[in-house]
C-alpha cells in the first residue's frame, strides 16, 4: 500500500505508523524493562539521524558522536545528581571521592534552564569552533575522521582523569528524579519514553525537510564535487558547518534524553568504539536514507542486546563481519537491498539506487508528477 | 637540568613509540590513500608473536631477538591478505576502507580473546633491558632506549629502500601519481602488496617493541591507534621525514603537557595543538604536490 | 561592436610552483564579446591562468574585472564578483538532475534562509537556461546520465545562472563530436555576445572556426596575440609549434590554415616528425 505513495505521502505514513507504534503500541505491549530498553535505542537512533544528515548527505564520517552524546549526556547528569544532593549540597560521589565542594563549573547546571540550553547550545557550539578550524582550512576526507575521532579519544581520557569531577570510570549514576518527578515510578518512565519517541520523531521532520530543501541538495553537491560548490560562489566550509552542527545537537539531545532512561552515563559510553559502533547502525540501515539510519541503529542496538548476553564473542564477531558485508558490498545499506534484488544486481555507489534518490528528492518526485 | 634531560629523553622515547607504530600506517596510507584500522590490531598480533615466542624459547633475550622478525612476517602476511581479500577492491573510496577495515579489526581482537583470553598477559624483558643508564644524572630506561635504537632502525631502514631499491622507485612513482606510474608500465597492484607487507609488518615490530614497556591484551591497538594516525595527519602524506619530525614532535609535546599537567589534561591540549597546528598547515608537515582539484 | 563596458584586465600575472614560473609576467586584456583563445603547447601555463584568476593557485600581480581586483581573494569570493569557470573534465553534481544543478548553480546569492526552504517550480532563469543549452527535456535527469557533451553544456549554463560575466572556459569541446563542437561553438557566440570568455583550447580547428582573438603562450609568457590569421602569421608561433622536435605533429598541422596549404616557409611537419 506504501508502494504507491510517492515522495512526501510516503514520508507522512512512514512517521505516522512510527508515531502509532511508539505511542501506542510499544507502552501497551512492553513491560517498563523492555520499554526503556527501546527508549536507549531511540537515543541512538537520534544520534544516526544526526550522522546520516552529516555522512551520508554530506560525506563528513563523523567518528566521535560519542562527544557530543557525552556532553548531552553529562550536562543532564550533572544536574540530575546536583538536584537529587538539594540546593547547595554535593552529590554523594563526591564526598564519596573527593573533597564533597562542588566544582565551580558544576554550579551552574543546578538549575534546569541553564542545563536545557547548554545541552541545545554547547555540543552544536563545540561543532562549530571544531568545524570552523577544520573545514575553512580544507582538511577533509579521512583526516575529518581521524580528527573527529581522536576527540573522542581525548574526551573519554579526560573523563576518565577527572574521578572527583566526573565519577572517572564509573561515570555518573544512581539518579533518582528527573525535572521533580520520581524515576522509579513506573507513569514516569512511560512519560520520559514518550518525550524521547516524540523528539525523536521530530528530529526526523526537521531532517526531512532538509533533504528537500535546496540546502539538501547543496549539501549532496558539496558532498560530492567540493571544489566545484565553491567555484558556484558558495563557502563549502559553512554548508558543511551546518550539517555538522546540527548532528552534534542532535548527539546532545539523544545524550540528554539517555541519562534519565538508561540511569548512568560513563567514559564507555562516549569514547572511540562507543562512536564507530553508532557509525554500524547508520551503514546498515542505508546511511543515504532518512529512516534507513533509524531503522538500523535500532535492528543493531537490540541484536546486540539480545546476542551479545548469550554469545558475547559471536556478537563480536557478527558485527564485524556485518560491516564488511554492508560497507565492502551493500553500500546503500538494507535500504537499497530491495532495489538490488529487483534488479538482480550488484550496487553502485550509496545512492545511486533509485529508491535512495526518491527519498534523496521528493520535491523532484513532485515536480515528475506535476510536469506529467 | 635533571627536569629537562629527563622531559627530553621521555619526549624521546614517546616518539620513538609514535614513530613505530606509526611509521607503517604513513607507508600505507601515503602509498594508497587508505586509513587501515586494523593496523592497531597488527601491532597486538606482534605483541602476542613475542608472548608466544617466549612461550617456546624460555629465554627472555633471545625470544625478543627472534620475536622482531617474526612478528615482522606475521604483521606483513596478515596486511597482505587484508590488502589482497578487501582493500584491493575498495579503491576509490576511502572513508569506506576505514570503515571496513574497523570490522576487521573487531574480528581480530575477538580471535585474541578466543586464543590468549580476555586477560592481559605479561612478556618478560631480559635482563639486560632490565637495568637503566645514566646520563647526566638522569636514569634513563635500557628498555626505553632500545625501542629509540629500534626505531631509528626502522626508519633507516626504509627510508634506505624507499631511495635505493626499485621496490622505493614504485612506490615513490605510485605515491606522487598512480595513473601514470601506471601507464609506464609499474604493477600497481604489486607495489601496493608489497607496501602493504611492509608497512603491516612494521606493526607487528612495533607491537614487538611494546612488550617491554608494558602488558599485552586484545584491545593493545585500540590504545595505540588514534595517536598513531595522529603522527600520520600532521606528518603528511607520501614522506616518511614527516612523520619522523610529527611523532617527535608529538612526542616532546605530549610529554611536556604531561609534565605540566596531568596524563589525560596532556592528551586534550595535544589534540587542541594539533587542530591549531592544521591552521597553519592543512595538508601536514610535508605533501607531495598535485595538480589534481581533490 | 558590443559596448565595451567592463572588461579584463591581467598585469604581470606570475605564479611560481618551489620557484618554478609556470606562469611568468603575462599581460591579457579581454574584452566583452571577443571570444578569445588562450593556446600554447603543454606546460605553457594556459590552465594555470584560470586556476590563478579563480584563486585555486596563489599569484601575484594584478587580475582586475572593471575596477575589482580578483588576485588575492578566496575562490568563492571571486565566483561571487562574476567569474565562473569550468574545468577540463566536466564536472557537473552527477546524482543531482539538470535542474537541481542549475538551481544550485543559480543560488550563490540566496539568503540562508531561502536556503533552507524548498524549492517550488523551476526558476525563470533556469528555464531560460535550459533552452539555451538546449537541455530543456532533460531537466529532471539526473546529470550522471546526460552525455558527455550534454554534461559540457550543463556546465555552461551552470555559468550563465550563475551570472557570471567573466567565463573562463578549459577545453570545453575536449571529446566532443564533430556536431556537438559545431554547436558549442555557436552556444559560446551567443553567450559571449554580451560576456568576457576566455577559452582554453588545443582544437586548432575549433579555434580557428570561432575564435575572435587569440593569445599563445610558451612557457609561461605571451608569445603572441592577435587574430588568428596574426598569430599563424608569427614566426615565433610557428617556431614553437613546427620548430621544435618534440611538438605534437597534431597541433602543428593544424596551425597551418587549411585553406592555405602553400606556406612554403614552413617545413612540412609530416615531414619533419
Amino acid at each position: 500500500m506504501i508502494g504507491y505513495l510517492k515522495g512526501p505521502g510516503r514520508v507522512w505514513v512512514g512517521l505516522a505508523l512510527g508515531a502509532v507504534v511508539l505511542f501506542v503500541l510499544a507502552p501497551s505491549v512492553l513491560s517498563d524493562f523492555r520499554l526503556m530498553l527501546l527508549g536507549k535505542y531511540l537515543c541512538f537512533a537520534m544520534v544516526a539521524v544526526g550522522i546520516g544528515l552529516a555522512w551520508g548527505r554530506g560525506g563528513m564520517l563523523v567518528l566521535g558522536q560519542g562527544v557530543f552524546f557525552g556532553l548531552g549526556a553529562y550536562l543532564m547528569a550533572m544536574h540530575l545528581k546536583l538536584s537529587d544532593a538539594g540546593p547547595g549540597k554535593a552529590p554523594d560521589f563526591m564526598l564519596l571521592y573527593g573533597s564533597g565542594v562542588v566544582p565551580f563549573w558544576w554550579e551552574p547546571f543546578r538549575s534546569p534552564v541553564v542545563t536545557l540550553v547548554a545541552i541545545l547550545l554547547l555540543p552544536a557550539a563545540i561543532a562549530t569552533v571544531l568545524g570552523l578550524a577544520i573545514f575553512r582550512r580544507r582538511v577533509k576526507g579521512a583526516y575529518f575522521a581521524i580528527l573527529s575521532q581522536a576527540l573522542a579519544a581525548a574526551f573519554a581520557i579526560l573523563l576518565i582523569g577527572q574521578q572527583t569531577t566526573t565519577g572517572g570510570t564509573n561515570g555518573l549514576n544512581g539518579f533518582r528524579g528527573f525535572l521533580g518527578y520520581n524515576l522509579f515510578d513506573p507513569v514516569n518512565k512511560q512519560l520520559i519514553f514518550s518525550i524521547a519517541a516524540a523528539v525523536l520523531l521530530a528530529m526526523l521532520l526537521l531532517t526531512w525537510h532538509l533533504y528537500r530543501s535546496r540546502y539538501g541538495e547543496l549539501l549532496v553537491a558539496v558532498r560530492d564535487q567540493e571544489e566545484r560548490v565553491r567555484f558556484l560562489g558558495y563557502n563549502p566550509a559553512n554548508i558543511k558547518l551546518v550539517a555538522y552542527a546540527i548532528a552534534a545537537a542532535m548527539a546532545g539531545v539523544a545524550g540528554a534524553l539517555f541519562v534519565p532512561i538508561a540511569g548512568i552515563i560513563s567514559p564507555a559510553d562516549v569514547g572511540v568504539v562507543p562512536s564507530i559502533a553508532f557509525i554500524i547502525g547508520v551503514a546498515i540501515g542505508g546511511r543515504n536514507t532518512l529512516l534507513g539510519p533509524v531503522l538500523g541503529t535500532i535492528l543493531v542496538a537490540y541484536a546486540q542486546t539480545t546476542l551479545s548476553e548469550q554469545f558475547p564473542g559471536f556478537w563480536t564477531y557478527f558485527q564485524g563481519a556485518l560491516l564488511i558485508l554492508v560497507i565492502a558490498f551493500l553500500p546503500g545499506g538494507l535500504a537499497s537491498l530491495w532495489t538490488v534484488v529487483k534488479r538482480g544486481r550488484r550496487p553502485g555507489p550509496p545512492s545511486a539506487a533509485p529508491m535512495a534518490a526518491a527519498a534523496a528528492d521528493p520535491a523532484l518526485a513532485s515536480e515528475q508528477k506535476v510536469s506529467i | 637540568m635533571d627536569v629537562v634531560v629527563g622531559q627530553l629523553f621521555a619526549g624521546l622515547s614517546q616518539g620513538s613509540i609514535l614513530i613505530l607504530i606509526a611509521l607503517g600506517l604513513a607507508l600505507t596510507f601515503g602509498q594508497m590513500g587508505v586509513i587501515n584500522m586494523a593496523h592497531g590490531e597488527f601491532i597486538m598480533a606482534g605483541a602476542y608473536t613475542a608472548y608466544v615466542m617466549q612461550g617456546i624459547l624460555g629465554d627472555a633475550g633471545i625470544s625478543l631477538l627472534i620475536a622482531i622478525p617474526m612478528g615482522f612476517l606475521i604483521g606483513g602476511v596478515m596486511g597482505v591478505i587484508l590488502e589482497a581479500v578487501l582493500i584491493r577492491h575498495m579503491y576509490g573510496r576511502p572513508l569506506d576502507t576505514l570503515l571496513v577495515t574497523w570490522g576487521v579489526s573487531l574480528i581480530l581482537q575477538q580471535l585474541a580473546r578466543d586464543i590468549f583470553g580476555a586477560p592481559n598477559v605479561d612478556v618478560g624483558s631480559p635482563s639486560w633491558l632490565q637495568g637503566s643508564v645514566e646520563v647526566g644524572g638522569v636514569a634513563l630506561a635500557s628498555a626505553r632506549l632500545f625501542i629509540l635504537a629500534l626505531a631509528i632502525a626502522c626508519v633507516a631502514a626504509l627510508s634506505a629502500i624507499i631511495r635505493f631499491t626499485s621496490l622505493g622507485r614504485r612506490v615513490r612513482a605510485v605515491v606522487q601519481n598512480r595513473e601514470l606510474a601506471e601507464t609506464v608500465g609499474i604493477s600497481t597492484r604489486r607495489t601496493d602488496r608489497l607496501t602493504f607487507f611492509i608497512g603491516s609488518g612494521l606493526a607487528g615490530v612495533a607491537g614487538v617493541a611494546l612488550t617491554l614497556l608494558g602488558s599485552t591484551g586484545p584491545t593493545l591497538g585500540t590504545n595505540y591507534i588514534v595517536d598513531a594516525f595522529l603522527v600520520v595527519v600532521v606528518g603528511g602524506i607520501g614522506q616518511i621525514r614527516g612523520a619522523l619530525i610529527a611523532a617527535f614532535v608529538l612526542g616532546l609535546l605530549q610529554s611536556v603537557f604531561q609534565y605540566s599537567t596531568t596524563a589525560s589534561m596532556a592528551k586534550v591540549l595535544l589534540l587542541i595543538a594539533i587542530v591549531i597546528f592544521l591552521q597553519v598547515r592543512p595538508q601536514g608537515i610535508f605533501s607531495v604536490r598535485t595538480r589534481s582539484l581533490a | 561592436m558590443a559596448i565595451r563596458t567592463d572588461y579584463l584586465e591581467v598585469r604581470g600575472l606570475t605564479v611560481s610552483f618551489d620557484g618554478f614560473k609556470a606562469v611568468d609576467a603575462v599581460d591579457l586584456t579581454v574584452y566583452q564579446s571577443d571570444l578569445r583563445f588562450l593556446i600554447g603547447p603543454n606546460g605553457a601555463g594556459k590552465t594555470t591562468i584560470i586556476d590563478a584568476l579563480t584563486g585555486l593557485v596563489g599569484a601575484t600581480g594584478s587580475a582586475k574585472f572593471g575596477a575589482t581586483e580578483l588576485i588575492g581573494r578566496k575562490s568563492h569570493q571571486i565566483a561571487r564578483l562574476g567569474v565562473g569557470r569550468s574545468f577540463q573534465t566536466a564536472s557537473v553534481f552527477t546524482e543531482l538532475s539538470v535542474l537541481q544543478n542549475l538551481d544550485i548553480a543559480a543560488g550563490a546569492k540566496r539568503s540562508p534562509l531561502a536556503l533552507l526552504g524548498v524549492r517550488r517550480g523551476i526558476p525563470d532563469i533556469v528555464s531560460k537556461a535550459l533552452e539555451t543549452i538546449s537541455l530543456t527535456a532533460e531537466v529532471n535527469k539526473p546529470a550522471g546520465v546526460l552525455s558527455h557533451g550534454q554534461k559540457q553544456w550543463l556546465e555552461i549554463g551552470m555559468l550563465l545562472v550563475q551570472d557570471s560575466q567573466v567565463l573562463l572556459l578549459d577545453e570545453p569541446v575536449a571529446g566532443m563530436s564533430a556536431d556537438e563542437r559545431e554547436q558549442t561553438g555557436q552556444l559560446l557566440k551567443q553567450v559571449g555576445a554580451d560576456r568576457t570568455v576566455i577559452i582554453v583550447e588545443h582544437d586548432m580547428e575549433f579555434m580557428r572556426r570561432f575564435a575572435d582573438s587569440v593569445t599563445v603562450l610558451h612557457g609561461g609568457k605571451v608569445l603572441s596575440e592577435g587574430s588568428v590569421a596574426q598569430v599563424q602569421a608569427d614566426p615565433r608561433v610557428q617556431e614553437v609549434y613546427l620548430g621544435r622536435a618534440n611538438a605534437t605533429p597534431d597541433l602543428a598541422e593544424a596551425m597551418e590554415p587549411a585553406d592555405n596549404p602553400a606556406d612554403e616557409s614552413a617545413p612540412s611537419p609530416r615531414a619533419k616528425v
